[in-house]
């Protein structure tokens, strides 16, 4: 039994799996966040067999802005809980419903 | 193979611990674990570049930042509040949906082709790891970044402009201070009406 890119996609799905239930039970926000960057680096990991199993560098140029851009999604969403914790001492994201009207 | 499977036990193991730990640093540590044996995996795709820019930008810079935050928010201050387990709620739903997923997942596995038909293979192209401007070496991935692939390039240093711009708006500096406009600024935050309601 080899391994092939069938295995890095199930490998792949499971991480993002873990990344979703992660976001959707936690209440922590950081930890959320984190589970944000765990489905984008399932994400990461999926372009990466599929620019192996093709042998085409689009793939790792395109694993490259994904990494720009969980570093710009981890900065803004980390400042906004250090805004809503400078004015209301909790972070919790369910107590967070100023936008829910 | 018996690196692929390890690698993948541990990266599955790893970012389960990140996600059930109660305090946020120990799930720190879970995604650094993660993320390292994430490089790991990388390099047994020949994606030499990206595996040490997986080490240097997420293990270095990203948690960090994560870890600057979390040092920020606990100093002081009790933990964050809890409230009732939400798994039994939603654990039908999601159970559903997880099985969805990976049907089809598996049907596309089997039924289509994932990987370049055996004919337009070009896998001995790939070359050997290590060697200069092979598939995923330095040369290789530099050489694509500043010729094809440019316009990608570009728009990622625009997104990192509108991150540090979007970062020191949000969580700027709201103290007294002599710079442009701080008055403006000041009199905008006392119409602020709290962000938390009360007595949840």
């Amino acid at each position: 039994m080899t391994v092939d890119v069938s295995n890095y996609i199930a490998l792949s799905a499971v991480m993002f799996f873990i990344g979703v239930a992660g976001v959707v039970l936690r209440r922590n926000p950081l930890i959320a966040l984190m589970a944000i960057e765990l489905m984008l680096n399932a994400a990461n990991l999926a372009l990466v067999a599929f620019a192996r199993a093709w042998a085409n560098n689009a793939g790792h140029v395109f694993v490259f802005l994904v990494v720009t851009v969980a570093a710009a999604e981890a900065a803004i969403g980390l400042a906004i809980v250090v805004a809503v914790f400078r004015r209301a001492k909790n972070v919790d994201v369910d107590e967070v419903a100023r936008l829910h009207g | 193979m018996i690196a692929f499977y390890a690698l993948g036990l541990v990266l599955i193991a790893s970012a389960i611990f990140t996600i059930t730990q109660r305090s946020p640093v120990y799930s720190v540590v879970g995604l650094l674990v993660n993320f390292i044996t994430l490089a790991a995996l990388y390099f047994t795709l020949n994606a030499e570049f990206l595996g040490v820019i997986q080490l240097v930008v997420y293990s270095g810079a990203i948690l960090m930042l994560f870890v600057f935050v979390i040092a920020l928010l606990s100093s002081g201050i009790g933990p964050f509040s809890e409230g009732p387990n939400r798994l039994p709620r939603i654990l039908a739903p999601a159970l559903l949906a997880v099985v969805i997923a990976f049907g089809f997942l598996a049907f596309g596995v089997l039924h289509a082709p994932l990987g370049p038909p055996a004919s337009a293979a070009r896998t001995a192209s790939v070359g050997t790891v290590g060697s200069a401007n092979v598939f995923g070496s330095v040369g290789d991935f530099g050489t694509a970044l500043f010729t094809t692939q440019l316009l990608p390039f570009e728009i990622t240093a625009f997104v990192l402009m509108v991150a540090v711009v979007g970062v020191v708006t949000i969580a700027g500096d709201a103290s007294p201070s002599p710079t442009l406009g701080h008055h403006v600024r000041r009199k905008r935050g006392k119409e602020r009406e709290p962000i938390v309601k009360a007595g949840r």
